[in-house]
């Protein structure tokens, strides 16, 4: 145990900020966005400062602290981070801290709204550090269930023409409001975390030392019978929030409908908890089953790379495009994951971070976009460029990172994800993964050209650029995004020394 | 290597310093003077090594992705004399033509300056880092980062929607080729274990190669298909012409686009082993150039009828690569590069002064401008391979190599297109130099900062060009008959310019009824943009559409209907519910009844 | 007498009440069957009580009584309320529970 309980620090900090928002901050909205910056800067502190003392050579958890909670059921608050969690964490510490900046403008219940984000982050912080599963579960729990709330309050409603065959069940849905969006998120998780539920019980039950130590259950092993469906389980519940085909149609309203800060939390993180789920508990945990679903996990993640970035391309809304880009980039981690090689398991970790990072600062920019045009029509606007030349170099930088160049960390992801793909057993899914990335460059760069380039659109007036704490979140997320393209071994790293183990038990 | 080191470093901090200090970006011609120093740092370095004979290749590596069991991937410097070489001619030529365009842009306003000289630096960085990248993934690095200053350098003028189009085709159609790239560089990787050249060669030369590369090679050939404008990826390389010149005198004809020639150079020693794919290249090659040739002919902008010659002569050193002499190849290479900049910096010099890129509205410049007239002459010469200058030696050595390589069909490609290159670019001396006076207002040269660039590339196209023909160079074997061919060629090519459009003894109108079919194909383009635009249009746009629709409303209907039918099976149930106590009462009698008759039979 | 003919008393008693409950209009009728079922119950105590010599039955029937009249003092206290606000009693109008 570490003299300073850092990890428990990172953790609760936001809850603690969370709290003092809702009982000393009433009515002061500078002191809540204060309150809000200060508690996840110790966070953000904390993870960096972890991050970069993490000892690479010792590998394995560090940091590790333990707390018996209920000894009979062996349910213990157990904390640690290898070289992948140190990755999430830090990943969920920069888009915290940017999403704080983003939202500042925010003028309706701010208290509330801040609070929840608070909590919510204590709950994705839980998951990433936690060691027991039943602790962990709580934690998930508490990482999805605040989204109904910022979702249904400050979401913002879309217009969906019902159409086709189902059209009845679109006006009996209410499909687009704000009020679906949560729903629909809500309800598919929770979906989701039910199957996980019945997981860890199935393995608790099975490990036979009647404990939920994520340790203890490594070292147990299980019945291939056992792991089989365990993996399934686990595979269709964290898959959910990592918006697997055909289980993905939440990501896409649920990110259209949240306000900017939750779009930037829920695509740049939430989605990240699923992929680290099915790696860290299924991958882990049941390396038998991993490699009995590989061929499924990765061929939906296929489908997820190339669907995903064709139904980017046919959105018309901006916000929309986003988060389908979300769902065919999420495509690129879980077919790291299933590659089960190190560049691949490596280049899924990395992707993890890496879309966290882009996506959280496109939905950053799409935010100030709507905040300014009051519009999120592709095709109404144009021309932006000049009014707004800082947004538009950032959403760029982003573009770019989406569709893979070079020296954006974009790259690095799915560069590994390229080179795991074709040592995999099925070496054909390099193919769509590179039709993916160029399929990306379509849309991303069809829509770059729509919004800043071209002639200005008589449509919009005044339109400004970013401005003060705004900054903040666009600088600090472009320079990781660009940092961490030029040195990619800082994060590799790390998560090489996590990868590598899991592998070793996967050939036993 | 420290030198390799600095000639990369410069531009480098030359892009950072403009890209994080916003001040100096908006400056403008301070972000220009930092950039121009930078690279003419750059220059004096490239020029110091050029100067350093080299024995073996000099390679420095650094870990860049690590991996359990040493790096998975490195990046470093590769120094050989090719790559001194092209040093040399990136650095001088991006100094130039930095230096040109200060003048050429001065009318934009100082952030649009300061903005050109950030992606100025950031090409000539990466163009350099290519140039001496060790290995496969930083080649692709630095590929791509030269793509992407492409990009962003012909939409510099974002706001003209011409601009805008012609950045993001450009970027599509390499990207499109880059895909074969990147999956034949995991292939490479899968079958000899490193993305190293060095390695690479090692196994090339002891014949350790595994046998079957030559999907694997076919693959990163195509990588320089979009790269270097090769059928059918060229349609991109004409529409960058929007950009501004300067920029289409650095990128897109000396530098960039030959990107793919360096790169089929470099990693020759793997291309050599698979002979199908060196039959292929050498056969696109030979047609590409054929094929651009014929559309320069019918072409009026000056800048496209440019941007088609460098097709075309791209075409040539892809042949001649084809024809396995790469060595034939880069002399093409670098003379091209020369005299390539120097007639878009003159074309550049013409624009600005007329105002207009069309050579049916210039005329009698030679008169007006007679510094640009004569070095846009020097450049032309060079180009349709006239005796003493650049174009004749190299252009000499690709036909050579070809007709060494028994690539009949090729030679009979190459030659011909030797014939038109001469045709067209006469054409357009005549038509926008000489011939008739139609230069509206008064045209004059251009300032000493344009004219200095354009007087040493015109030096420099002379000077090569007589080097090796007092010298001999080692690429350049005299073969009687073919040096007679190829004047011949020229000279008649010439001779039909002269007589269509200075002479006008035939209308050009009656030529292009006589080869109607031909003319009728060339100004459409032969239909392979339109065709580009048909697959973009109707069949992505138009899939991605439907799989839109599908998500929306039969996956997500699937799911809404699931919903709709949990509800209204609610809204059933409901009517049960009626609100009378003594109904509910009569359940339970009811229910208590049936509980009971039931456990008496089944006891 | 056995013990057989009080639980046929309690059984009859009880159906009869059930009848009241589920027939009866008016809330007062309802409550006087819920009434009896309970006295049925009371004649099952007190006769098992009886037959078995176990006093707690007993106890118990006691218990019931005093919890009926309670019932009963409740019952007939939202009568009379439902009867003040809503003007009638009968059972088939006082549907607010209606889903």
């Amino acid at each position: 145990m570490t003299p300073v309980p850092v990890l428990s620090i990172i953790t609760w900090a936001p809850f603690g900020g969370a709290l003092l928002i809702m009982f000393t901050a009433r009515h002061r909205p500078l002191a809540v966005r204060l309150i809000a910056a200060v508690s996840t800067g110790i966070s953000t502190a904390c993870s960096l400062w972890i991050f970069f003392t993490y000892d690479r050579d010792a590998a394995g958890f560090q940091f590790y602290e333990k707390l018996s909670l209920v000894p009979p059921l062996g349910i213990a608050y157990e904390l640690g981070v290898d070289g992948m969690s140190l990755l999430m964490v830090l990943l969920t510490s920069v888009i915290i801290l940017a999403g704080v900046f983003a939202s500042w403008t925010l003028t309706v219940r701010s208290q509330e709204f801040y609070a929840l984000l608070l909590a919510l982050v204590t709950g994705v912080y839980g998951v990433f550090v936690s060691l027991d599963l039943f602790i962990l579960f709580l934690f998930y729990e508490l990482a999805v269930l605040p989204m109904y709330l910022l979702i249904g309050i400050w979401g913002s409603t879309a217009e969906v023409r019902p159409r086709g065959i189902f059209a009845w069940a679109y006006r009996a849905t209410g499909v687009g409001t704000k009020e679906y969006a949560a729903m629909k998120l809500t309800l598919y998780l929770l979906f989701g975390s039910a199957f996980i539920l019945v997981g860890i019980f199935a393995l608790y039950v099975n490990g036979g030392n009647a404990s939920f130590s994520f340790l203890e259950a490594e070292a147990a092993g299980f019945d291939p019978i056992v792991q089989r469906w365990v993996f399934l389980a686990f595979y269709v519940g964290f898959g959910i929030l990592a918006g697997i085909w055909p289980l993905h149609t939440w990501s896409p309203d649920g990110h259209a409908s949240a306000p900017t800060a939750v779009s930037m939390l829920h695509a740049g993180v939430l989605m990240k908890l699923g992929a680290y789920g099915v790696v860290r508990l299924g991958i882990g945990l049941l390396p038998d089953g991993a490699i009995e679903w590989a061929f499924l996990v990765g061929t939906i993640a296929c489908i997820n790379i190339v669907y995903g970035a064709l139904a980017a391309m046919a959105q018309t809304d901006l916000k929309y495009v986003i988060a389908y880009s979300s769902v065919s980039h999420m495509g690129f981690v879980m077919l790291g994951a299933a590659t089960l090689t190190e560049p691949g398991l490596d280049g899924s970790v990395f992707q993890m971070f890496a879309h966290g990072i882009m996506t959280g600062l496109f939905f950053a920019l799409v935010g100030l976009v709507y905040e300014k045009a009051h519009s999120r029509e592709i095709f109404r606007m144009g021309g932006f460029g000049r009014t707004m030349p800082g947004i538009a170099t950032a959403f760029t930088i982003a573009g770019l990172s989406s569709l893979g160049l070079p020296a954006t960390a974009g790259f690095v992801g799915e560069f590994l994800t390229f080179l795991g793909a074709w040592r995999s057993a099925h070496p054909w899914w390099l193919v769509p993964a590179v039709a993916g990335t160029l399929l990306t460059a379509v849309y991303i760069l069809r829509v770059t050209r729509q919004i800043f380039w071209g002639p200005e659109s008589r449509e919009f007036h005044r339109l400004s650029d970013a401005s003060g704490p705004e900054w903040v979140a666009l600088a600090i997320l472009s320079f990781v995004l660009v940092v961490f393209g030029m040195l990619p071994a800082v994060a590799v790293g790390p998560v090489d020394t996590a990868v590598v183990p899991l592998l070793l038990r996967l050939i036993r | 290597m420290t030198l390799a080191l600095t000639a990369l470093a410069l531009p480098f901090l030359a892009f950072v310093l403009q890209a994080l200090v916003p001040p100096l970006r908006r400056s403008g011609r301070g972000a220009a003077a930092v950039s121009i120093v930078c690279v003419g740092g750059s220059l004096a370095a490239a020029a110091r090594l050029w100067l350093a004979p080299l024995g073996a290749p000099l390679v420095r590596r650094w870990e860049w992705i690590p991996a359990d069991g040493g790096p998975l991937v490195t990046v470093g410097i590769y120094l050989d004399p090719t790559a001194q070489a092209m040093l040399v001619l990136v650095t001088l030529v991006a100094f130039l033509v930095q230096l040109y365009s200060l003048s050429y842009l001065r009318e934009e306003p100082a952030p649009a300056l300061g903005r050109y000289y950030t992606y100025q630096s950031l090409f000539a960085f990466s163009m350099l880092g290519l140039v001496l990248a060790p290995n496969f993934v930083e080649m692709f690095i630095f590929w791509e980062l030269v793509g992407l200053c492409s990009y962003l350098l012909i939409g510099f003028w974002y706001e003209r929607p011409a601009a805008a189009r012609a950045a993001v085709k450009a970027f599509w159609t390499t990207r499109l080729g880059d895909v074969g790239f990147v999956i034949g560089i995991v292939l490479l990787w899968r079958a000899t274990g490193t993305f190293d050249f060095e390695a690479l060669f090692g196994l090339a030369e002891a014949g350790r190669l595994p046998a079957g590369l030559a999907l694997t090679m076919f693959l990163i050939y195509l990588g320089a298909v979009g790269k270097s404008a090769q059928f059918p990826l060229h349609v991109w390389l004409p529409d960058a012409m929007e950009g501004p010149t300067p920029v289409s005198a650095l990128i897109h004809a000396a530098t960039m686009v030959a990107a793919g020639v360096f790169m089929v150079t470099r990693a020759f020693p793997l291309f050599a082993v698979v002979p199908e794919v060196l039959t292929i290249m050498a056969w696109v090659g030979a047609f590409t150039a054929l094929l651009a040739a014929t559309m320069a002919c019918v072409e009026n902008d000056i800048k496209r009828v440019l941007a088609y010659s460098t097709v075309s002569q791209l075409g040539y050193m892809m042949a001649a690569a084809g024809a396995a002499a790469p060595s034939a190849a880069f002399f093409h290479l670098l003379t091209h590069g020369v005299f390539k900049a120097l007639l878009f910096l003159a074309a550049g010099a013409a624009i600005h002064a007329v105002g207009s890129s069309d050579i049916r509205q210039m005329g009698r410049l030679f008169g007006a401008l007679p510094q640009t007239g004569i070095v846009f002459l020097i450049g032309t010469l060079a180009l349709s391979g006239v005796w003493p200058f650049a174009g004749f030696f190299s252009k000499e050595a690709v036909l050579s190599a070809v007709w060494d390589g028994h690539l009949v069909g090729p030679f009979l490609m190459l030659a011909l297109t030797a014939l038109l290159t001469a045709a067209y670019m006469f054409r357009v001396v005549f038509v926008a130099f000489f011939g008739a006076d139609r230069a509206g207002g008064h045209p004059h040269d251009a300032p000493p900062l344009m004219a200095i660039p354009l007087w040493v590339l015109g030096f420099l196209t002379v000077a090569i060009g007589v080097r090796v023909a007092v010298a001999g160079g080692e690429t350049h074997h005299p073969r009687g008959w073919l040096t007679a061919l190829s004047l011949g060629l020229a000279g008649a090519g010439i001779a039909v310019a002269f007589v269509t459009y200075q002479w006008r003894v035939i209308s050009p109108a009656a030529l292009a009824r006589a080869l109607r079919p031909f003319d009728w194909m060339a100004r459409r383009r032969y239909g392979i943009d339109g065709a580009y635009a048909g697959i973009y249009r109707g069949i992505i746009l138009g899939f991605a559409w439907l799989i839109g629709w599908i998500d929306r409303y039969v996956v997500d209907g699937l799911l809404n209907a699931l919903s709709a039918g949990t509800l209204s099976a609610g809204d059933l149930l409901r009517r049960i519910q009626n609100g009378r106590a003594q109904d509910y009462v009569y359940g339970v009698a009811c229910g208590l009844l049936a509980l009971l008759v039931a456990s008496q039979i089944w006891r | 007498m056995g013990l057989q003919a009080y639980l046929l008393l309690a059984a009859a008693v009880f159906a009869i009440g059930l009848f009241g409950v589920l027939t009866r209009r008016n809330a007062v009728g309802i409550l006087l069957g819920i009434e009896l079922m309970l006295n049925a119950v009371n004649i099952n105590l007190v006769a098992f009580s009886r037959f078995n010599g176990d006093l707690a039955g007993m106890v118990f029937a006691l218990f019931t009584i005093a919890i009926t009249v309670a019932e009963v003092a409740v019952g007939l206290a939202i009568v009379i309320v439902i009867f003040r606000v809503r003007k009638t009693v009968e059972a088939d109008r006082l549907d607010l529970l209606k889903g």
